[in-house]
């Protein structure tokens, strides 16, 4: 979706002010909502994608008003009432008037390392023949989908060439509407200033991009 | 908690967010749905177990023992995980090595994708509009508010990590560095320098 998640290429943002010896969380509340987050996803109940597309779904001005883990809070409140496991009610109150609705998991402390060190590969075994190889120019197909995409609004319609391929990964596109992993081949590509901006000097930006968004220039 | 003894009861101190957060945490310990010593432990292992340390070794490595570098070119996720760091936010990595002619900068535009295993948590600014913003268009402007210069002629590879790639950029070694142990390497590297923020001095 054209949301304000899509920041590569806007302009009046301000400057970056990076923090000298910035602490891991600025705020006690900050520990709590990361955590909450992390177990929250690992009940199963959704997906990385699913999680994403919480957030970028934020009216735009709240989106950009937040701070990061305020974004965050924001999608867990929409991951959790869209997959019923809470009302707008209860997570106001603090309390539950409804009983719980059965998760897939619940991760205790002592299964905590395993998990994060397993972590969650993207990468799946598909049967499609790889229609790229390093090397190959394409061109981004020119898109605005409604729903989740990972081909930002600045490298659509652009040339650019395949510089390496990931193998298949699960696309995002299917993978945040619950339509299943449709996995797809991923590959790198290069894109140059000019073509992207139209400046001219020799930047270069590359994107992983799969499949689907690309076409044989 | 105990009281302050300026007449505020604990919840009034809270932020409306905070209260939010607490709200929150109140209702999914009730429902089931997390253990609260889980959430402890997630805490403790990215507030004090997993830090760019983690990415520093993986360079100092990298700048010493050439099989060890020729490895993370070709599968960085497995010569990553031979140092013992790996998971989640790190399962599909991609090493990038500066060299004089080309300098490396990771970003993620779309949200803020960021290599856990080897740099833990990524910093505010990192996360943020203006970074994830202009990191693509104004690299060089970008590079300049953290104060690196780039010899003239060096081209910029700006890195948006749209997929479940993660990226660690692999600075130049500094000069006069020649006779430093790995450790005294590692030491030098700093979080910046493997996000391609910053350069190694």
């Amino acid at each position: 979706m054209n949301g304000p998640q899509d920041m590569g290429g806007q302009a009046g943002f301000g400057p970056i002010s990076p923090e000298a010896d910035e602490p891991w969380f600025h705020e006690p509340w900050e520990r709590r909502a990361f955590a909450l987050s992390l177990a929250m996803g690992m009940t199963g109940s959704w997906n990385i994608d699913i999680s994403r597309h919480a957030r970028e779904r934020l009216p735009a001005l709240q989106y950009w008003r937040s701070s990061y883990y305020e974004v965050w809070i924001a999608g867990l409140v929409t991951l959790m009432t869209d997959a019923g496991l809470a009302s707008t009610d209860e997570i106001a109150n603090g309390r539950a008037s409804t009983p719980p609705k059965p998760v897939a998991r619940v991760a205790t402390a002592a299964m905590i390392p395993a998990i994060l060190q397993k972590g969650g590969p993207a990468n799946r075994k598909s049967d499609l023949k790889a229609r790229f190889r390093a090397g190959d120019k394409i061109r981004t197909r020119n898109i605005s989908p409604e729903g989740h995409t990972r081909l930002p609004r600045y490298a659509r319609g652009k040339a650019g060439e395949i510089i390496a391929s990931h193998g298949t990964h699960v696309l995002p596109d299917s993978s945040a509407h619950r339509l299943g992993d449709d996995p797809q081949w991923l590959y790198t590509v290069r894109f140059t200033a000019n073509e992207l901006w139209g400046r001219a000097n020799n930047d270069q930006v590359m994107l992983d991009l799969w499949e689907p968004y690309l076409e044989p220039a | 908690m105990p009281h302050d003894g300026h007449g505020h009861d604990e919840p009034s101190e809270l932020s409306p967010i905070a209260l939010r957060v607490k709200a929150l945490e109140s209702l999914l310990i009730e429902k089931g749905y997390v253990d609260p010593a889980a959430l402890d432990v997630l805490i403790d292992t990215y507030e004090t177990r997993i830090g760019p340390r983690n990415g520093a070794k993986v360079v100092a490595k990298a700048w010493t023992d050439p099989a060890y570098a020729k490895w993370l070119k070709e599968d960085a996720t497995a010569a990553i995980e031979s140092l013992g760091f790996t998971g989640r936010q790190g399962e599909h990595m991609v090493a990038l090595f500066n060299t004089p002619d080309t300098h490396n900068m990771v970003v993620c535009t779309l949200c803020s994708c960021y290599p856990w295993p080897v740099l833990g948590l990524p910093p505010i600014w990192y996360k943020s509009m203006p970074y994830r913003s202009r990191a693509v268009i104004d690299p060089r402007g970008v590079l300049k508010e953290f104060a690196v210069t780039l010899p003239e002629g060096t081209a910029v590879q700006v890195w948006d990590s749209t997929a479940e790639v993660r990226y660690i950029v692999i600075p130049l070694r500094p000069k006069g560095s020649e006779n430093f142990t790995e450790e005294q390497l590692a030491g030098r590297v700093t979080r910046n320098s493997m996000i391609g923020t910053g350069l190694v001095s």
